[in-house]
């Protein structure tokens, strides 16, 4: 089993949600992250000019078995990507084991 | 008593109206600073209308209203035992009852401090603004009032002031102003001697204040005639207005000019800067003198925002643009546009200038003995991590989060 991990853009959600249940991955998590990075957005408040280099991203954890992992990856360089600067990034990982707390079922039967 | 029943009711409702800005004063307070201190400023808010009634009842009124006095200082009487004719037409030419007059003028009292409230936001201690608060409110600002509403030496003068543009919104603005400068600016509003943005936390919280309080003037004109005079109340509240827009829509412009950004919180200071401009004539002012009076305004307030800035006073809210600049500004134009030929210029800036003195003079005392003795700052620590959880032990926001879609 692996772990894909997305931040992508916020404006691309939606977008890679619906691509990610079209190949069947119907259940993730996610949250609003923010992090730093090269890009710099111009802002004025009151009359100063400032800008920042906080960026708000959507982090997606999603857990697949080992013969969804290319075509999750696949999808999400897909969808998410714009071309420009920010797009965001994936990390792959292995995960040991998975529960299902409600039956008590172990492994490949609890994903998907 | 008909015509009592009907001035009555429609100084009720205005003093309703009054009451309600304070709802406009939190929401905008709130809105433009950091949600670490909301629960701070909300205390404050609610802390300056509970305790400014009662003062008002037990020296404000008497304080501000003492009938025939030396025209400087009145005497402290406590409570508001109406007199004879006290709910008679008799009394105020049958414009409304004694007890009604309490009422609507103990609602602007509140007022003044309000404005320092904001002006201070994010680093005072509370114990020393509720100390402020008391002598402020109690004793400064009827002293204040009585030299013009209460027939002192300045009405003696002719100096006009309608609704209160120097009577409430100098007197909270020079304190305002003096408050900054003894507390300092908060961390990380100057790096290297400029100026840096602390984007306020809720914007539509600030615009729900600002048309609230916009609502609220109404009544503070309005009710400011004394009575339902048709015509008196209807010119009012349409200088009012007219000024409002003017002001938010030429502070908007300049904005875009000068800082090439659609600025949504300078609209929100165009709008009070007109309101605050038209209260001291909002009675003797044409329709057209009002949108002249409320542009200057809006003009007014985009300099004086980034002037605060430039000599390194922090006024988070811009209580300083608002309340001081612009309530300078309309006492002066009373002088300029009055359709009243005896209103002059140099009774104006007479006016303003007594009022500087007074409130300059009293606030500094007043500061400046908190900041010797209890201290008027929070200390760093518990300046960044937010005044809520260390002057309250409360979280504004405990259970709530936005979602993004």
């Amino acid at each position: 089993m692996k772990k894909i991990e997305a931040i992508i853009r916020k404006s691309k959600f939606r977008v890679v949600k619906e691509a990610l249940h079209e190949i069947g991955v119907n259940f993730f998590s996610y949250w609003d992250v923010t992090g730093l990075g090269n890009e710099k957005e111009g802002h004025v408040y009151r009359g100063v000019s400032y800008s920042t280099s906080d960026i708000q991203r959507r982090h997606l954890s999603i857990v697949v078995n080992d013969d969804f992992e290319e075509i999750t990856i696949k999808t999400i360089l897909n969808a998410a990507s714009t071309g420009q600067v920010g797009d965001g990034k994936i990390f792959v990982s292995d995960i040991n084991d998975a529960y299902r707390i409600r039956t008590g079922e172990k492994g490949r039967e609890t994903l998907n | 008593m008909e015509l009592l029943t009907t001035n009555n009711v429609w100084m009720m409702i205005c003093t309703a109206l009054v009451f309600f800005m304070h709802t406009g004063f939190a929401f905008l307070e709130i809105g433009l600073t950091r949600q670490k201190n909301t629960i701070n400023i909300l205390f404050k808010n609610i802390f300056i209308i509970t305790v400014g009634l009662l003062l008002y009842y037990l020296i404000g009124f008497n304080l501000m209203y003492p009938g025939d006095f030396n025209g400087y200082v009145g005497s402290i009487v406590p409570g508001i035992t109406p007199p004879e004719n006290g709910m008679t037409p008799e009394y105020a030419d049958g414009g409304y009852t004694w007890w009604t007059d309490f009422l609507f003028q103990a609602m602007f009292a509140a007022t003044a401090a309000t404005i320092v409230s904001g002006a201070v936001a994010e680093r005072m201690k509370i114990g020393s603004f509720m100390i402020f608060t008391v002598i402020y409110v109690g004793f400064i600002y009827p002293i204040a009032g009585s030299w013009k509403w209460g027939g002192g030496f300045l009405d003696q003068l002719g100096f006009y002031d309608f609704a209160g543009s120097t009577l409430v919104h100098s007197v909270g603005g020079w304190a305002a102003l003096v408050a900054v400068w003894l507390l300092g600016a908060r961390i990380g509003k100057f790096k290297n001697g400029k100026p840096q943005a602390i984007p306020g936390h809720s914007i539509p919280l600030a615009t729900a204040g600002v048309l609230i309080l916009w609502l609220g003037w109404f009544g503070f004109n309005g009710g400011s005639v004394l009575s339902a005079n048709p015509e008196l109340t209807s010119l009012t509240l349409v200088t009012t207005c007219l000024a409002a827009a003017a002001g938010g829509v030429v502070a908007a412009l300049v904005s875009f000019i000068k800082y090439k950004n659609l600025d949504l919180t300078m609209f929100l200071n165009g709008i009070l800067g007109g309101l605050v401009g038209i209260t001291a004539g909002a009675d003797v002012m044409t329709p057209e003198s009002a949108i002249i009076i409320g542009a200057i305004a809006g003009v007014l307030i985009v300099f004086a925002v980034s002037f605060v800035d430039a000599i390194k006073l922090d006024d988070p809210v811009g209580a300083i643009a608002v309340h001081l600049i612009c309530g300078i500004w309309g006492t002066l134009a009373v002088g300029l546009f009055s359709t009243n030929p005896e209103h002059t210029f140099l009774i104006q800036l007479t006016g303003v200038a007594c009022y500087a003195l007074l409130c300059i003079v009293s606030s500094f005392l007043i500061f400046f003995v908190l900041k010797k003795t209890l201290g008027l700052r929070v200390s760093e620590k518990e300046e960044l991590e937010g005044l809520d959880t260390h002057e309250h032990g409360m979280d504004a926001y405990p259970d709530f989060r936005l979602n993004e879609h």
